[in-house]
């Protein structure tokens, strides 16, 4: 077994690439859980109801729990590698130490484009939630939504620039209180706690399966959405104090606690909103957890699912902002990019010249494009980090079997939520190919564009032994 | 294996590198876009004149939903019928079965030449 221990503690997350500035290790558990959920939590505030346009109600729930068992397979799969690979990049430094450097260019756009279209999707749903709340405020007229849009996003790429914690300690806050929202809604409106408001029976009447059961296939297609961007966790990994225990902690938790988010949001909205207007989330329901509210006929609750929302989407914003920075950082650090991203900030620590440079990236995508194509992208690019972490993972056990390294924490019953994953990740790309199937081709076809780009022309700028950075022996079969 | 030294990229060049990678990222989402052929194909197939909550399939519960929104059956008519086209030709679902391995393969092969380089470089020959 290679003598480095992962879980000593004793690496500065700098340390292998030599540069005397290093990014802070000041980040616990709950900071992770914070990172994960408050990514994805916003999933539940919107985005999600798209699964109901595109099969009904039951069809958004069965690939609710479906997509809930191919985000358990990340989380588990995640877990093992990263507690052991533990540094900036997340998977992205993960397919360059077990895969190879295309691969890892390749799920390191896959990240920044992941996360930064989440961002943009993020920015135009606050946008929409203030104005309205300028029309419930008694504002006339249509409320011009692109300064609150760049106000956000630019905000919260300052708060990022300025340090890790207070980032994350922010989002722990709001993402607790957003995921309070989404409880006390449950218990006030389900008939936990006084009358409930539920019909799902007459509002599901004649319209169970719409589409019938290829509806339900083509609903996985934003069933993603539900937890997408659980797997940032692992971009924390060089800033967390103990790696080892941390980052499965932080993870597991926080799939679980996504897992029960998702169904109760479900329940809630489907019980309430009728099929069509949630699931058309350019012209329904935007917001269907808030829109739930406005029906209850309490102003408290469509306050406190305003806040919610609003909090929701900042704590997503905001942690995609912190990974998708990362990602960049990274991959400038090791010259797949221009090396000029690759710098920490002296004072905050930070990578602040990834921050800065997404920036424009994200309004572009946010005042340009509709919402679900938005998403759509971020679904793809989430989709295709998903079908690699398969193939990651049964390198990674192959060429490192289990003893020949220590892992801070191993994923039981391997390879079943491996070839679970890929399952699942092939009929997902089945469900994109029903109603979106060009935007699936555009996706990979860009991505097939800018692999030939990087092999034929950037890759020669990186320096080939000094990439490998991990302190692990010879991987077998080289 | 003898040490592969990376030549040093001028800024000129890094900034080149940076404008192709965003053009190509804008233009993988707005080309699509522009073309008027990037998805939600969801169209109203069978429009219904002067529609009732009736003729649009809803039940007492459902209208009254919909009216607590601010609806009514004029203008929640197209919310209601549009529908997506899950119709699809073989040859489609081919050609995407097929994109898909083989951005896999591709990823995969160039990927495992690319390692070999590495892994010799790092840990010498075997």
């Amino acid at each position: 077994m290679a003598d480095f221990d992962i879980t000593s503690g004793e690496r500065d997350g700098m340390g292998p690439h030599g540069t005397k500035v290093g990014l802070l290790r000041v980040l616990g558990p709950a900071h992770v859980w914070a990172l994960g959920v408050g990514i994805v939590l916003v999933g539940e505030y919107m985005g999600w109801n798209f699964a109901v346009g595109k099969g009904g109600a039951y069809a958004a729930l069965i690939a609710c729990w479906f997509a809930g068992i191919l985000y358990t397979c990340v989380a588990m799969i995640d877990s093992e590698v990263t507690s052991t690979v533990a540094a900036a990049g997340g998977q992205y430094t993960q397919a360059k130490h077990i895969v190879g450097p295309l691969m890892a260019f390749n799920v390191g756009l896959y990240l920044v484009f992941a996360y930064t279209m989440l961002e943009a999707a993020n920015a135009i749903t606050a946008g929409y939630l203030f104005s309205v709340v300028a029309t419930m405020s008694g504002f006339e007229g249509e409320l011009d939504q692109r300064p609150f849009i760049i106000l956000v996003i630019m905000f919260l790429a300052w708060l990022n620039y300025r340090g890790v914690l207070a980032t994350l300690t922010f989002n722990l806050v709001i993402t607790a209180i957003a995921f309070s929202a989404i409880l006390v809604l449950f218990l006030s409106t389900s008939g936990v706690l006084g009358g409930g408001i539920m019909q799902h029976a007459a509002l599901f009447e004649g319209h169970e399966l719409p589409y019938g059961w290829v509806g339900v296939l083509a609903a996985m297609h934003f069933g993603l959405w539900y937890y997408l961007g659980i797997e940032g966790t692992t971009q924390a990994a060089e800033e967390v104090r103990s790696p080892a225990r941390s980052l499965p902690f932080g993870t597991l938790a926080g799939i679980m606690t996504l897992l029960i988010a998702a169904t109760l949001t479900w329940y809630v909205c489907s019980g309430v909103l009728p099929w069509e207007f949630l699931g058309d989330g350019v012209n329904g329901s935007v917001a269907p957890l808030f829109d739930t509210a406005r029906l209850s006929g309490s102003n408290g609750l469509v306050w406190f699912l305003g806040f919610g929302t609003l909090f929701a989407t900042l704590a997503s914003a905001n942690g995609c902002i912190n990974d998708a920075s990362r990602a960049w950082f990274a991959m400038g650090r090791d010259k797949y990019l221009p090396a000029w991203f690759g710098a920490v900030h002296p004072k905050y620590r930070t990578p602040y010249r990834a921050i800065v440079f997404l920036v424009p990236i994200a309004l572009i995508f946010a005042l340009g494009a509709p919402l679900d194509q938005v998403i759509t992208f971020s679904i793809l690019s989430g989709l295709l980090e998903y079908t690699f972490m398969p193939l990651n993972i049964i390198l990674f056990r192959k060429k490192w079997p289990m003893g020949s390294i220590k892992r801070g924490y191993e994923h039981p019953f391997h390879p079943l939520p491996a070839i679970v994953l890929l399952s699942l990740c092939g009929i997902t790309f089945f469900a994109v190919f029903l109603g979106y199937g060009t935007q699936l081709v555009a996706m990979i076809g860009f991505y097939i564009v800018v692999s030939l780009w990087f092999h034929f022309r950037r890759y020669r700028f990186v320096d080939r032994g000094a990439q490998f950075t991990m302190p692990w022996p010879k991987p077998q079969g080289y | 294996m003898s040490h592969y030294v990376p030549p040093k990229q001028g800024k000129l060049s890094q900034l080149f590198d940076v404008i192709v990678l965003v053009a190509l990222t804008v233009g993988a989402l707005f080309v699509p876009l522009w073309l008027n052929m990037a998805g939600d194909a969801k169209e109203v197939t069978t429009p219904v004149e002067n529609p009732t909550w009736e003729s649009l399939g809803q039940n007492a519960v459902q209208a009254g939903q919909y009216e607590a929104l601010g609806y009514t059956p004029e203008t929640a008519h197209d919310l209601i019928l549009a529908r997506f086209d899950y119709s699809f030709t073989t040859g489609a679902l081919i050609t995407m079965i097929v994109v898909i391995v083989a951005y896999y393969f591709l990823m995969l092969k160039f990927s495992e030449a690319e390692y070999r380089e590495v892994i010799s470089e790092k840990f010498g020959q075997k």
